[in-house]
């Protein structure tokens, strides 16, 4: 009996070392690398990421010769690569160096009193001034900013203007909601296609222009304000351009990021559609047949409304855990807070940065596969609207806020019709509350 | 001196001897085969196991921020999401039961017989969509069963007249494509259970009651079933917490854990949203508690009923 004791003492023993070994193996190739560069481990769940940070790399690489970076890159899918950080920040252990959230998920990062994410104030502060800072507040907590996002995402119509020109439509003098709705019915009459479409399982249909009316689905504490009075009102404006004007058809696949959706948009079904700046890259990629169809206008707006919000996002983070957080630092601020870095994510990503003085830079009107698409005056478009972007109000609920929004809200109102827009909206509130 | 060297060599004989005897002793053995086994539940399942049921009792915000919140979480599960996500798991359990215990008896009924041409490549056929990935399974019966007129479903129930159907928008069609996707994928599994209960029915008691001029039809009734029975009773149990589990085919389909109006959120999807998606992990916890309980009260219920446990009294 004792014998096999020893036996199972052994056993564990061969094993904490073979597991141990497993963990140096890694740790030694972490720190190896070429002669003096720095190894730095990056998560994202986007491949263009990834080359954009590549670049940035580069440039550091050439500028700063005696601080090299080696940047080691891991995509994965975007669920498994938010929940592979969760978990390595609360564990306190396997996290990378630097990591992109999207917004959707921030605030899931910066919940507890000590987040596993580095405070970038001293990297911010200096650039204040060339900012869309409504786009640094929403990675920010207390005063601390934790993430810099690749784009400010500008909410803006895409127009199909061969469609517009048979209905006899002038773009450019739609102007109010009233005028797209107007417009939206002379296209239906004269071609029988739909104005737009509209989300009924994802909130980009609706959220925008509950916020280009200064409302959010949390108010500026965290709490719910689902059910206030704006929030039903665009709501019920989006049930009756689909079920009483007829001018919009639920989007296809249910959400504009569904391949049914794009192949079916592809085809030229649709006059319209409102989406963020960032989906130009959906129409290059998934969308071909309608280039040089589309043109980028100014949304419509509401009455005392703004002409834009700022949608989606994605933020930079370095975790807690970096061994280099300074050197990570100084390079983030290069790669994504300078105006080179950030004219980088109009020519590498067809982002609309988040630096202002970049915006005039005549890079920004260079040809590239963007304007080859949709036409040289997109960022004189932007120009536009950009004074207009605030900042949403992302508190500790607003992950399971805009989950509420999506699998409930637009699809019981919009889709199922089960529930009025002041049912659903008062509901969800009540969920929220409960939680 | 000759002693000492004749004290080494039988030491290092008896040493050999000893760890020979270690493989061959009989106490030490079985101890030993099964330590890989042991060391692996102890450190990836009763451990998580623990671990879970400490931390539904947490709040949780982030490294090194957590608050003991008593039963907390368990009043927060009493929510409408968590009975949705019941009634929607025991559903599909229920369908997936009613499906996959009848049809693949029947199918291994006739992949039995030795007739049967071409016996052995439907055997391999039904089996392989096991060998598949839920994830890309998902995917295509996704796409196959889109809301356009020329998705793969759609374009054939148009050519029969039927106009098409949003799929995956809608609870009864949606529940309908998580049993088909469920069935399509674990058929094959059943089938090789109940293939290996049949060949331990012996040919002696189908020629008896041949000689007795019994049916095909009592012959299954009769001698099929009951021999089948403790593989049923094993394909059942492991059902009811295939069903009770399910999640990867909720995901793949939605693409995510989260579907329209919640036609899809099963109680997994559910504490994969709350635990991952809203960073909840002491709520999560608490329903992966709630998950086992429940499982293992259904699962003695069943067995009980079964007389599973009434065999040990005999």
């Amino acid at each position: 009996m004792k014998k096999s004791w020893v036996y199972v003492l052994s056993m564990v023993v061969l094993l904490a070392v073979a597991a141990a070994g497993c963990g140096q193996k890694k740790e030694s190739a972490q720190s190896s690398g070429d002669g003096d560069a720095t190894v730095l481990n990056f998560w994202t769940f986007q491949e263009l990421h990834k080359g954009f940070m590549d670049d940035a790399v580069s440039t550091w690489n050439e500028k700063h010769p005696d601080k090299k970076i080696i940047l080691k890159t891991d995509v994965y899918p975007y669920d498994e690569q938010h929940n592979k950080l969760l978990i390595a920040l609360q564990s306190g252990t396997g996290a990378p160096d630097l990591a992109d959230i999207e917004i959707g998920k921030f605030a899931n990062y910066i919940k507890g009193s000590k987040p596993g994410l580095v405070e970038l104030n001293d990297i911010v502060d200096p650039v204040k001034d060339n900012l869309i800072m409504g786009r640094m507040d929403n990675y920010a907590k207390d005063g601390k900013y934790y993430g810099v996002d690749y784009h400010v995402g500008a909410e803006v119509m895409y127009y199909n203007k061969e469609i517009l020109d048979q209905a006899g439509v002038d773009i450019n003098k739609i102007v109010t909601w009233d005028d797209y709705i107007a417009a939206g019915k002379q296209v239906v009459a004269k071609t029988g296609k739909p104005m737009t479409t509209i989300e009924t399982t994802e909130h980009w249909s609706v959220y925008p222009l509950m916020n280009m009316q200064g409302s959010d689905v949390l108010d500026k504490d965290g709490n719910s304000s689902f059910d206030n009075a704006t929030n039903i009102k665009t709501l019920q404006m989006l049930k009756d351009m689909l079920y009483k004007d007829k001018i919009a058809v639920p989007a296809p696949g249910g959400y504009h990021h569904s391949e049914e959706y794009w192949a079916w948009m592809n085809k030229g079904n649709a006059a319209s559609v409102w989406m963020p700046m960032w989906y130009m890259g959906r129409f290059v990629q998934y969308m071909p047949e309608l280039k040089g169809k589309i043109v980028i206008r100014p949304m419509p707006v509401f009455a005392g409304g703004k002409r834009s919000v700022g949608m989606g996002g994605t933020a930079t983070v370095i975790t807690t855990q970096s061994k280099h957080a300074e050197l990570v630092k100084q390079f983030l601020a290069e790669a994504k807070l300078s105006k080179e870095g950030s004219i980088k994510t109009w020519t590498l990503l067809g982002f609309d940065p988040i630096r202002k003085d970049a915006w005039s830079d005549p890079a920004m009107s260079a040809p590239n596969k963007y304007t080859d698409y949709f036409g040289t005056d997109i960022f004189s478009t932007l120009q536009s609207v950009v004074a207009d972007i605030g900042q949403l109000n992302v508190g500790a609920k607003y992950p399971a806020a805009i989950s509420l929004l999506q699998k409930n809200v637009c699809f019981r109102v919009l889709k199922e019709q089960s529930q009025s827009p002041e049912e659903a909206l008062k509901a969800a509130g009540e969920d929220l509350k409960a939680q | 001196m000759p002693e000492p060297i004749a004290r080494t060599i039988c030491t290092e004989k008896q040493k050999k001897k000893q760890w020979g005897d270690l493989f061959f002793s009989q106490t030490a053995a079985p101890y030993l085969f099964v330590l890989p086994f042991v060391i692996s539940f102890l450190i990836f399942f009763l451990y998580p196991i623990i671990s879970t049921v400490i931390m539904s009792f947490e709040r949780i915000d982030g490294p090194g921020d957590v608050t003991f919140i008593g039963w907390q979480n368990y009043m927060n599960l009493l929510n409408p999401h968590f009975f949705n996500a019941i009634w929607i798991t025991t559903k599909y359990t229920f369908w997936t039961l009613l499906v996959l215990i009848p049809l693949p008896l029947l199918f291994a009924v006739c992949l039995n017989k030795k007739t049967l041409p071409g016996r052995n490549f439907f055997r391999s056929a039904f089996f392989m969509p096991a060998l598949t990935s839920v994830i890309v399974a998902g995917l295509f019966f996704r796409l196959a069963f889109g809301e356009q007129d020329t998705t793969l479903i759609n374009s054939m129930l148009n050519v029969f007249g039927i106009s098409s159907t949003v799929w995956l928008q809608n609870p009864n069609t949606a529940m309908f494509v998580m049993v088909l996707l469920c069935t399509w994928r674990w058929l094959g599994v059943n089938v090789i259970y109940f293939l290996s209960g049949l060949q331990s029915i012996p040919d002696e008691l189908y020629e008896a009651a041949s000689i007795d001029g019994a049916n095909a039809w009592e012959k299954f009734l009769h001698i099929t079933i009951p021999g089948l029975k403790p593989v049923i009773v094993y394909v059942l149990t492991i059902s009811v917490y295939g069903g009770y589990s399910m999640f990867a085919e909720s995901f793949a389909l939605f693409s995510s854990a989260r579907s329209p109006g919640e036609i899809g959120t099963t109680i997994v999807t559910y504490l994969y949203q709350e635990g991952f998606n809203n960073n909840n992990l002491g709520l999560g916890s608490a329903i992966g508690v709630g998950l086992f309980v429940l499982v293992m009260v259904l699962n003695i219920i069943q067995l009980w009923l079964n007389g599973f446990f009434k065999k040990e009294v005999d």
